[in-house]
């Protein structure tokens, strides 16, 4: 695992995958999540986020909570590039299950094979599930 | 009887033990994220087109627009606002909350 980490100004990179699986705000846990992952970009990590199972729901375009009265929080995923977070996975067979494509995301994915995705978990120094 | 379901479908099986249980005739209110349920093209839409046999099935718009699911409903599912919630619950001499 240490030739996977780069000593830079004394710091220590790791590989964090922050997977999330829920859908937005019916639990504040989709919210939570991206909290934690903004938080992350100001340790200089190598973060990658995986959006499995309902959790893709989280990146459906057209998000409107005006008659719900919570905060839209959707458009913080199109500024997560701003932050050095690139890594955004999302499994195939879950957007597949709920009829969704990649059309119907709000941001640039990378798509995976649940096989895909598997390898990318395994290959995490942290994963942080929300 | 009116059922109400906040849970997904897709992540819990609450929707699917309501529709299991609830007789002819009932209403069954999808309220935050039991929402997905009324949407087209998901694994479990084949249950709710079931259901629709049977019971009349409303989702409510508030959860549907926040998720960006309101122009993906399914036919025959009812939309309705949260004053549409409150005469539900009134037409209804009960309801059951599937939490």
């Amino acid at each position: 695992m240490s030739d996977e980490m780069d000593m830079e100004e004394g710091g220590v990179v790791k590989k964090f995958m922050f997977v999330n699986r829920k859908a937005p705000y019916g639990t504040i846990y989709a919210l939570e999540g991206l909290e934690v992952v903004l938080i992350s970009a100001a340790f200089e990590q190598d973060v990658s986020l995986a959006f499995v199972d309902d959790g893709v729901y989280e990146l459906v375009k057209g998000q409107d909570t005006k008659e719900l009265g919570q905060k839209n929080f959707s458009p913080t995923y199109r500024a997560l590039e701003g932050y050095d977070i690139e890594k955004l996975y999302v499994e195939k067979e879950s957007l597949d299950a709920r009829g969704l494509t990649e059309d119907d995301l709000l941001v640039d994915v990378q798509v995976m094979t649940a096989a895909e995705m598997a390898a990318a978990m395994a290959e995490q120094d942290v994963v942080i599930s929300f | 009887m009116l059922h109400i379901v906040n849970k997904s479908p897709l992540q819990c099986s609450s929707l699917e033990s309501c529709l299991r249980l609830a007789t002819k005739g009932s209403a069954v209110l999808l309220i935050e994220d039991a929402i997905y349920g009324a949407t087209k093209g998901s694994r479990i839409e084949a249950v709710i087109q079931g259901a629709m046999a049977h019971v009349k099935v409303y989702a409510l718009s508030a959860d549907l627009q926040a998720r960006g699911m309101a122009n993906r409903v399914l036919d025959g599912v009812t939309v309705v606002d949260y004053g549409g919630f409150v005469d539900l619950v009134a037409e209804h001499s009960n309801c059951q909350s599937w939490l």
